[in-house]
């Protein structure tokens, strides 16, 4: 299995820097953007197994930003952050496409293996594509 | 102001009652409301009662008085006829015949035979010369050679040419009248002719009137002497023991009062050519007997009336006030209620953004306090790894307990996923109970259940129904003490809503206490709580379209309410 590439988008630099040294400490490829053009850049230069997205940034939203990487790179994974009380928003996100949604402050557990999931999710939509 | 506001205003100063919803101000409004009616009602109906009262007892004076006057009149119209009559006969006698052949007695008394004929109530007839002395005389009597040179009626014929007399009894002790004529002969010597006429013609004319028994009619001389019988006033000749009337030719009416006390009406007419009176004596009481009743008619009609209105007045504004009560208690508590609601919402939306924000700096200790773990643990040579080992786990508890907190406060269940299914509630609060069980036992808690079992299924989410009845469940063990008694009950409220009922008996709660129960972090379990439990009760309940209610009486124990839509709404399918 290759090595899982991950995009983090969050507005907070402090939170996506220490988890993507995590991450990377777990042997992941990580990459950080801190708000929705940044990550569209990054998808758009490279396209990563999975994003993990906060759904609540400033310019575009978390769920606009979505729907951008799904609309360009379909096999993208993304499992979506959210703070907020309401889980609309996460339930929102499953519809466009997302693959799960999480709770902040995370349990670093319930995140590698829904990551895991979603890489081989991302990887096996990866093969079928190049195959095809 | 227009004219319609300053209505207006006068219309409230007058119902001026105190805002402040207390008993006063529906007492007040009761009394002026009443009053208002009440006189806008009853005084028009007294002015009309007193109105009619008075016009009545006018119109049927003069109804009854009307005939009464027309019947004087013909009366005194007949007897100005028979005195007219009667003193043209002696005219006409008087001017056919010289006083020579009048003073032959034989002429005399074919003459006056002939007359007596025609004319009833002839007695004699006597020519008097001019000394005063009867010269010829035919009657019952011997008064030929009588002088009445000085007599009173012989004077005054002298003077006035004719002359009728009052009654008098004179010689021949009854009743009649004089009428006399006065001639001038040729050659300057005056004459007298006179006749006396039996006044029991009189009686006849009165007598033809046909009075009742009560009522009397009688001929008066305009100096009072009565001239013929009255029934209650005194024989002919005797004075009549009434004032006379004034003076007038019309046929009038006075009101008095008679000797023997009796309310009398009179009504007299003065004749024009002779010196009587016509009058005519009803008792008042006889003229009012149909007023009377027609009076009584009215003060029955009046105060029925009166007894009418103020019933129904009575009625209508207690009916009114008592609604006006009722539409402002419930105007009042659904105010109460709306207040209620909208604070828990605030509360609810403040809890929520202060969860979130406190999330994202919760999300970078978590990290930060991750990373340095994972440092730690990689690093080959770590003094005292385990000391730090034991702080970055206090640390990610910490963090651990905070992320409980706010997400509880953000109304989290374990269950992400909002899982509406068709279910029995009776299944799920049986199911919810059981989990007491052991408690129940230990501490001799009574548990009754009375559960409809005809309800129908519900569309709800099994979870978090479990949740809130556990909850309230929680809550009610911890109010009652050992050996205390809870009550489940359910029932359909309406086709629409099926209701839960959870009540204990336990120490239940102040008011102040009840208002603050769906507040988050309010508590009354000092050490145990958290202040959740109702707050995310309510917060379930309203998400999946129910209501809650609660009611409590310190002592007495806590009576908890649950409705629940039998159809998910709305808000429960877009998830929680």
């Amino acid at each position: 299995m290759q090595e899982l590439k991950v995009l983090l988008v969050d507005d907070e630099e402090e939170f996506v820097t220490t988890l993507a040294e995590r991450l990377s400490l777990r042997g992941m490829a990580t990459r950080i953007a801190t708000d929705g053009e940044q990550a569209l850049r990054a998808v758009e230069a490279e396209p990563p197994h999975v994003v993990v997205l906060d759904l609540m940034m400033p310019g575009i939203k978390g769920t606009e930003t979505l729907r951008r990487i799904k609309a360009g790179h379909p096999a993208v994974q993304v499992i979506l952050l959210t703070g907020h009380g309401s889980a609309r928003d996460g339930i929102e996100g499953m519809k466009l496409g997302a693959f799960d949604y999480l709770m902040k402050p995370l349990r670093l557990e319930d995140l590698l293996e829904k990551l895991h999931e979603a890489g081989r999710l991302a990887q096996a939509a990866q093969d079928n594509g190049g195959n095809s | 102001m227009s004219r319609l506001e300053r209505f207006r205003s006068l219309f409230r100063t007058a119902l001026d009652v105190p805002e402040e919803i207390a008993p006063e101000r529906y007492q007040a409004l009761r009394r002026k409301i009443t009053l208002l009616l009440t006189t806008a009602a009853v005084v028009p109906l007294l002015i009309l009662s007193v109105i009619n009262y008075h016009q009545y007892r006018a119109t049927l004076t003069r109804e009854i008085v009307t005939p009464v006057r027309g019947l004087v009149n013909k009366t005194r119209h007949s007897f100005e006829l028979f005195l007219a009559e009667r003193a043209s006969t002696v005219s006409l006698i008087s001017q056919v015949y010289t006083p020579a052949e009048l003073a032959d007695e034989r002429n005399l008394n074919r003459i006056f035979r002939a007359v007596k004929g025609e004319f009833p109530g002839f007695i004699d007839l006597g020519l008097i010369d001019e000394n005063g002395v009867h010269a010829s005389y035919v009657g019952p009597y011997n008064l030929k050679g009588k002088d009445y040179s000085t007599a009173d009626w012989y004077q005054q014929t002298r003077v006035k040419g004719v002359y009728v007399s009052d009654v008098f009894m004179g010689f021949r002790r009854f009743p009649h009248i004089v009428i006399a004529v006065q001639r001038m002969t040729d050659d300057g010597h005056s004459w007298v002719l006179r006749a006396t006429i039996d006044t029991g013609q009189f009686d006849r004319l009165i007598a033809s009137m046909g009075l009742e028994p009560e009522s009397d009619a009688f001929l008066v001389s305009t100096a009072g002497v009565l001239q013929t019988a009255s029934r209650f006033y005194g024989a002919v000749l005797d004075q009549l023991p009434l004032p006379m009337p004034p003076m007038t030719y019309e046929t009038a009416t006075l009101e008095t009062t008679d000797p023997a006390g009796r309310d009398v009406f009179i009504t007299y007419t003065y004749f024009q050519h002779a010196d009587f009176v016509l009058m005519a004596v009803k008792p008042r009481a006889d003229i009012f007997k149909p007023w009377t009743t027609l009076r009584s008619d009215l003060i029955l009609l009046f105060v029925t009336s009166v007894a009418l209105i103020l019933s129904v007045t009575f009625g209508l504004t207690d009916l009114l006030v008592r609604r006006m009560r009722a539409s402002d208690e419930r105007r009042i508590a659904a105010f109460v209620q709306m207040e209620h609601t909208q604070k828990l919402s605030s509360i609810g939306r403040l809890a929520a953004g202060v969860a979130h924000e406190i999330n994202n700096p919760l999300a970078i200790i978590n990290e930060k306090a991750g990373l340095a773990s994972d440092l730690m643990e990689l690093a080959k040579d770590f003094p005292e790894r385990d000391r730090f080992r034991g702080l970055v786990d206090a640390i990610l508890r910490s963090v651990e307990r905070c992320r409980s907190i706010t997400h509880r406060l953000l109304g989290f269940s374990r269950r992400m996923d909002v899982n509406i299914e068709q279910l029995d509630v009776n299944d799920v609060l049986k199911e919810t109970m059981s989990f007491l069980e052991q408690e129940a036992l230990h501490r001799s808690i009574t548990t009754s259940v009375s559960l409809d079992q005809a309800m129908p299924r519900i569309a709800s989410d099994r979870g978090q129904l479990q949740q809130v009845f556990l909850n309230i469940l929680n809550n009610a063990f911890a109010a009652v003490p050992d050996g205390g008694s809870v009550t489940l009950a359910t029932w359909l409220r309406d086709p629409d809503t099926v209701g839960v009922s959870i009540k204990d008996n336990g120490k239940g709660m102040s008011d102040e206490v009840l208002r603050h129960i769906f507040e988050p972090f309010f508590t009354t379990k000092k050490t145990s709580g958290t202040g959740l439990g109702m707050f995310i009760t309510y917060g379930i309940i309203k998400r999946l379209g129910g209501d809650i209610a609660v009611q409590s009486k310190e002592g007495a124990g806590t009576t908890v309410s649950i409705f629940l839509p039998v159809k998910a709404a709305p808000t429960a399918t877009l998830g929680s």
